[in-house]
């Protein structure tokens, strides 16, 4: 009867039973983010946020509206009306050299098939480019070539004024899903033909991992090479993941020394000294992980379309530890559920068990659709966008109360009625 | 006949203030003697005055220039209010005494006639007998049929409580002015109106005659003219002579100067209209000035008509109402503020005083009083003036010596009428020669101008007025706006024939009736007052005979009452209503010894604007005497302390949809009361509280419920603690249960608790049947929602679910609470479930200080510097931190979670404090991540 009274709320049934979820309690001591800011000016599916600088951020979807933030007071700054479908990518744009007001600029594409570059603290269109074939899918900046490079069906390359310098010609269907940047001046380009598409992933020590790939090509530009990729890892992964929809990886992102990334509904964490994956958490969301953010000190964040965010840390694991994989910290007074998956054996890792382990330290609950995409930043928090078209601002509450005390503190000065205590 | 004692009365009340407040037992003379009639079953509010009529009320009355004195309305409009009381005989009282009559008049040196635009005087009068005092409020309208273009109006406060007019003097007059302002703006475009009519009708005749003569001429061609001719030229000339004379009326009345009416809160919307109606001059018709339009459609409707030379007489002809005299827009608006005035002066002066100290304490808590109180003035034009107002006049020009520089002015009232005490007061004897010196000059003045002219105008314009042809000189003396002693006035008033038939009568009847009228204060507009006049021009005469019978006693224990009981008695008890305490018998009788202790509260607000009011205190005297009490207004003095009628978030369109919810709520909620609140409703309709008066005893009666219902809650759930714990601390509190009307009422409760964001509404909802969202948490912190049946409602149970890190959950149904631990102190106190509280005013008070004791903790933790910044740059946030819990610990002296209630108050206020634009940004969802417990009964 009062089993809604009591439980953490989330009942996934038969889920559950399959592979035990790391859960938290209600008690979470190391979590950070103690307030909560809703902003909403989306009517759609929010998908993609992108920073703009330390304090502003934008986000887009499927509404096909460009909003502006500030991450610090969650206020709306601008509204960018330009596109009349679905935003597909939204990538910051280095601002012209030859411009000599600084603006901050960005570069968008929709399903309308036009790409635009807005000026952010204005909110005008720069420029508006209309002669695609298809929908662009993603974008791509070469900072260090001034050139930047759209891929649909068939890629192209711009340089800065926005003028054609190269296209490819008409590459597959399906077109590209997703452009990397590599040395020596290449891309890569992934090509998928499924919805689970895969990715190629790049990192800056030269190594590449490619973690599963269907097709690909590399469409060189200017003095680009072709460059076979070893095929390092595949096989383990392969190893890892029995379902076919677990196997995609969503998102990646990389540090100095560790590669992230978000296969299925699991985590994995790839060391590029040592060659292999030092940590794994093979259920570490309700449903598959959209996108990962790196912290600092060895935090990482993960949001999943079930609609929760969850903060990680990355924990060297004791030797002696029999148990590989912990499942996480209990909460002694929780209710429900969770007393009765600690009993719960954890399924045996491999024979070379992981020498680190990935733990929860937290969950961030709002959003009530699946969490798009996760934006970190440093000194405001962390910014969610959801399908539930709301776009959620986690605050480190402590650090906010000392801001605004700051503020009052300095309002107060400016009228006059801050007094020295004799 | 100002004798000694009054003085000692006044030095006598100072000293009192120099007491220490706490003083143990009281003197002697202070203490307080047992009601004299409470073994007849007789209580201190029953009628002893017999005073005729119930309750306050306010009367309008004219002074006729053809029947004299007369009431034209009441409001309320209703007989039982007055019952028997003599308005005829009252409004004769209170017309006598307009020492501000002003008439139009040939000023020297001017040809046309002059329109002075008067301020309105302001008397306080008693009457003893009637046991009525009343503040009245004199104004002129002008009318272009009357004598002199104007109309002596009068609107008079009516109460039996003698006390309540002088303590809320200032008060009354602020609200008064308003509506005599908007009465006159009214009547001033009616005015204008009127004007261009009779303009059209001259003109017409002009050409009419015109015709005429030159008809005459045509057929004359012997070379002289006939007497005819002649008379019709005569005719003509004097049409012209009007016209002009018009004309230059008309641009008098639309130069009014509009000194008064910028400052005017009331209708902000008239003032452009008056302004536009002033500087545009209706010469240029304005199509987008509603109120201009119709002025200017009618007039193309309008058929001029010929005025013939002789008209009937003003006594044949019947007189323009008051209705017609202003225009209906404006007359309306000030029915509205008069019904206004009523509501808002409803009840025991004890009462309004101290609602009116709590309103000036709220004012001065203007940081945190939007936490809790619900309903709070954010008037910032009021608290600045507040602020820039002289803080006490009391310390620099002591009463005895206010006294001394007061030659009593005032005694000019309406000479004859103090025949009786001329002997024995000396000075007021000289101050009667030197009126009559002066208006000896005046009749000397007027006469250098030729009367005969005057006689001619008038004969165009105002027929009938010629039989007072003695009081055309004194129209033309009359000051001009810049000016007005009152004396001039005064002596002015006296010469005009008709009223002075009247008048004498008045005065026989005065003498005859051996009553006394009492002056109890004069208060002209400040601005009529040279500056040396005006320290002594406030001040007033009490005038009266003593009273016979001192026996009467003990009335003024009203201000013992303590408002939640008075609440109560207004709204449980019908027998007792506090409007009918009249302490007329005070008069005359010995109850300083009564006064004296309750004269600290009565003091504060009064003071607190800059005014010296001082209440009656007199000893008793065996001989007659006069009492002297007065009141000195301040440069800005009228809307200084006064309730806001409407204020600013009564026209936010947030507050009204909130109060709109409230009222909505309060139906369904107090269906179920009690059936004394019934018969209430029942046995007295006017005594109903609108719901439009934000202080009316509406909300008195709302807070009383809640407070009831409040207190059932805490008596009724043993876990009642943890739930106001969440509310205190932010915790959406969200009341899961079937039944719409008891989910309601809790809520309603249970909203005292909750700390507002904004001035604006509570951040509650009362109702809501739809899943819960995550934005309904950073909205809302008091959530009534609805339990579905699991099908359709495994949604809404769901999510609650899923979002139960951020709400405690009340579940009215199973009698269960699922929210984190409470283990301080605070809410034990606030909430006690063995309270000896009984009522839920009472209830609601006891909540409304323990908070503001709360308050007061949250704005010191909040703006402590020290607190919260480091004191130098290596320090760090730890260090900080640890100041911060110590402070809250040993300084505050909070325990556990308590610190977490202050801390969120205190980020309340910092939010509030810091925004721009107070309401503008909604407030973070704040949260712990705190394990919570389930209470089940």
């Amino acid at each position: 009867m009062l089993r809604w009274l009591i439980g953490g709320g989330r009942e996934p049934q038969g889920l559950a039973e399959k592979s035990p979820l790391q859960t938290i309690g209600e008690e979470q001591t190391q979590n950070p983010y103690t307030e909560l800011l809703v902003l909403k000016a989306h009517h759609d599916i929010v998908r993609f946020l992108v920073q703009l600088d330390e304090y502003r951020f934008a986000s887009a979807g499927d509404d096909g509206i460009v909003v502006v933030w500030n991450a610090q007071t969650g206020e709306k700054l601008l509204e960018l009306n330009g596109h009349t479908q679905k935003i597909t990518a939204l990538i910051t744009f280095p601002s012209l050299e030859a411009c000599e007001e600084k603006n901050q600029l960005i570069l968008t594409t929709s399903a309308d098939r036009t790409v635009i570059l807005w000026d952010c603290d204005t909110g005008r269109q720069v420029r508006k480019v209309s002669c695609f074939q298809s929908t662009i899918k993603c974008l791509i900046v070469l900072q260090r070539l001034d050139v930047w490079l759209s891929g649909g069906n068939d890629l192209c390359v711009w340089n800065q004024k926005l003028d054609l310098l190269c296209k490819t010609g008409h590459l597959s269907d399906t077109g590209i899903s997703a452009l990397i940047e590599i040395p020596k001046n290449c891309v890569v380009a992934a090509v998928g033909k499924e919805l689970n598409v895969s990715f190629v992933t790049g990192s800056h020590v030269g190594e590449m991992i490619i973690w599963d790939i269907l097709d690909w090509t590399v469409q060189a530009c200017e003095c680009s090479f072709w460059d076979p990729s070893p095929q390092l890892d595949t096989q383990q992964e392969i190893k890892l993941c029995q379902k076919p929809d677990d196997i995609s990886i969503h998102h990646f992102t990389w540090d100095e020394e560790n590669v992230f990334a978000a296969v299925g509904r699991g985590l994995y964490v790839y060391n590029l000294h040592m060659k292999r994956v030092i940590a794994c958490q093979k259920s570490a969301h309700d449903s598959n992980v959209l996108h990962i953010a790196k912290l600092p000190n060895r935090q990482l964040i993960s949001c999943s379309e079930d609609g929760s965010v969850r903060i990680w840390e990355l924990r060297e694991k004791q030797q002696l530890a029999a148990e590989p994989v912990p499942t996480g910290f209990f909460n002694m007074w929780g209710f429900g559920r969770v007393n009765k998956q600690a009993s719960q054996p954890v399924k045996k890792q491999q024979e070379n068990s992981p020498p680190c382990s990935l733990e929860l330290i937290g969950d961030l609950i709002g959003h009530s659709s699946s969490v798009e995409m996760l934006l970190y930043f440093e000194d405001h928090g962390l910014v969610t966008c959801s399908a539930d078209h709301l776009i959620i601002l986690w605050k480190n509450g402590e650090r906010e109360s000392g801001l605004r005390s700051l503020k009052l503190f300095q309002k107060l000065e400016e009228n006059g009625g801050l007094y020295l205590a004799v | 006949m100002i004798s000694a004692p009054d003085v000692v009365a006044f030095t006598k009340e100072e000293e009192y203030e120099k007491e220490p407040y706490n003083e143990p037992a009281l003197p002697e003379e202070y203490s307080v003697p047992l009601f004299p009639f409470a073994s007849q079953g007789a209580n201190p509010w029953s009628k002893l005055s017999g005073a005729k009529f119930s309750r306050d009320f306010i009367l309008i009355s004219e002074f006729s220039e053809q029947v004299g004195p007369q009431p034209l309305l009441t409001i309320p409009n209703d007989i039982k209010v007055f019952g028997t009381f003599d308005l005829n005989y009252f409004s004769l009282r209170i017309m006598s005494v307009d020492y501000q009559a002003s008439f139009v008049g040939h000023p020297p040196g001017s040809a046309y006639p002059k329109l002075n635009f008067v301020e309105d005087s302001k008397v306080v009068l008693g009457d003893s007998k009637e046991g009525a005092f009343a503040y009245v409020h004199h104004l002129t309208l002008y009318d272009l049929e009357a004598r002199g273009f104007v109309r002596p109006f009068c609107m008079a406060y009516i109460s039996a409580d003698q006390h309540k007019i002088m303590q809320q003097f200032q008060e009354l007059s602020a609200e008064f002015s308003k509506a005599s302002e908007c009465l006159k703006t009214g009547n001033r475009k009616a005015f204008a109106g009127e004007l261009e009519k009779k303009l059209k009708d001259l003109d017409y005749t002009r050409t009419v005659l015109h015709t005429e003569t030159e008809i005459q001429k045509k057929a004359n061609d012997k070379g002289f003219y006939s007497s005819q001719a002649i008379e019709k030229a005569n005719e003509l000339a004097s049409v012209e002579k009007s016209i002009i004379e018009h004309q230059d009326l008309l641009k008098q009345i639309r130069s009014y100067p509009h000194r008064k009416l910028k400052g005017s809160p009331l209708c902000s919307g008239e003032t452009e209209h008056t302004q536009d109606q002033a500087s545009q001059a209706a010469t240029t018709s304005n199509p987008d000035e509603s109120a201009d339009t119709d002025l200017y459609t009618c007039r193309p409707a309008y058929t001029p008509k010929l005025i013939k030379a002789k008209s009937t007489k003003c006594f044949d002809k019947k007189l323009k109402t008051l209705e017609e005299l202003c225009d209906t827009e404006y007359f309306t608006q000030t029915l509205a503020q008069l019904s206004h005035i009523e509501h808002m002066f409803r009840g025991d002066l004890c009462y309004l005083l101290t609602s009116q100290i709590d309103r000036a304490l709220l004012k001065q808590q203007h940081i945190t009083n939007f936490l809790f109180e619900d309903f709070v003035e954010v008037d910032d034009r009021v608290a600045e003036k507040q602020e820039s107002a002289p803080p006490r006049p009391v310390p620099g020009r002591p009463p005895s010596r206010s006294l001394e520089e007061c030659p009593i002015p005032q005694v000019l009232v309406s000479v004859g009428s103090y025949k009786s005490s001329v002997e024995s007061v000396p000075i007021k004897m000289e101050q009667e020669l030197g009126d009559e010196e002066y208006r000896e000059a005046e009749v000397t003045e007027s006469s250098s101008f030729d009367p005969q002219e005057n006689l001619d105008y008038l004969d165009m314009d105002m027929k009938g007025s010629i039989s007072s042809g003695e009081s055309i000189e004194v129209l033309g003396t009359e000051k001009s706006t810049a000016v007005l002693p009152k004396s001039d006035s005064q002596a002015s008033l006296t010469v005009p024939l008709s009223p002075q038939v009247v008048r004498s009568k008045a005065v026989s009847h005065r003498t005859i009736s051996e009553d006394s009228i009492e002056v109890l204060s004069t208060c002209p507009s400040e601005a009529l007052i040279p500056d040396d006049f005006k320290a002594s021009c406030p001040s007033a005469i009490n005038e009266e005979e003593s009273y016979a019978d001192d026996s009467e006693g003990a009335i003024h224990f009203q201000a013992s009452v303590s408002p939640p009981e008075l609440g109560e008695a207004e709204e449980g008890s019908l027998e007792t209503p506090p409007s009918q305490i009249d302490s007329s018998c005070c008069i005359g009788k010995e109850s300083d010894s009564l006064r004296v202790p309750l004269s600290p509260p009565a003091h504060t607000p009064s003071e607190q604007d800059g005014v010296v009011s001082i209440p009656p205190q007199r000893y008793r005297q065996k001989d007659q005497g006069f009492r002297v009490d007065f009141a000195v207004e301040n440069a800005s003095p009228s809307r200084d302390n006064s309730p806001e009628g409407f204020p600013a978030d009564e026209l936010d369109p947030n507050r009204l949809l909130a109060s709109r919810d409230v009222s909505k709520t309060s139906l369904d909620n107090y269906s179920d009361t009690t059936s004394n609140m019934s018969s209430v409703a029942s046995t007295s309709s006017d005594r109903t509280p609108s719901s439009a008066h934000p202080t009316g005893p509406s909300s008195e009666r709302h807070k009383k419920r809640a407070g009831q219902n409040a207190l059932k809650f805490i008596r009724q759930y043993p876990f009642a603690h943890p739930a106001i714990y969440s509310l205190l601390s932010g915790r959406t509190l969200v009341v899961l249960g079937e039944d719409e009307a008891v989910v309601r009422k809790l809520v309603t409760a249970l909203s005292i608790f909750v700390p507002s964001h904004s001035h604006f509404a509570k951040p509650v909802k009362h109702w809501v049947s739809s899943p819960l969202h995550i934005t309904d948490f950073q909205k809302w912190k008091l959530i009534g929602l609805q339990r579905v049946a699991p099908p359709a409602g495994a949604g809404a149970l769901h999510t609650l679910g899923r979002y139960s890190r951020y709400t405690s959950v009340l579940d009215l149904d199973s009698k269960a609470l699922r929210c984190p631990l409470y283990r301080g102190a605070l809410v034990p106190r606030l909430a006690d479930h063995r309270t000896q509280i009984k009522r839920g005013s009472t209830y609601y008070l006891h909540v409304q200080s323990t908070l503001t004791q709360l308050c007061s903790k949250a704005f010191l933790y909040a703006f402590c510097h020290h607190l919260h910044l480091p004191a130098h740059d290596k320090e760090t946030r730890e260090v900080v931190a640890g100041r911060q819990a110590s402070f809250l610990k040993l300084n505050l002296g909070l325990v556990n979670e308590d610190v977490k209630v202050v801390q969120y108050l205190a980020e309340l206020l910092k939010l509030h404090y810091t925004q721009e634009a107070p309401g503008t940004s909604q407030p973070t969802l704040r949260f712990d991540y705190v394990p919570s417990f389930l209470y089940k009964i």
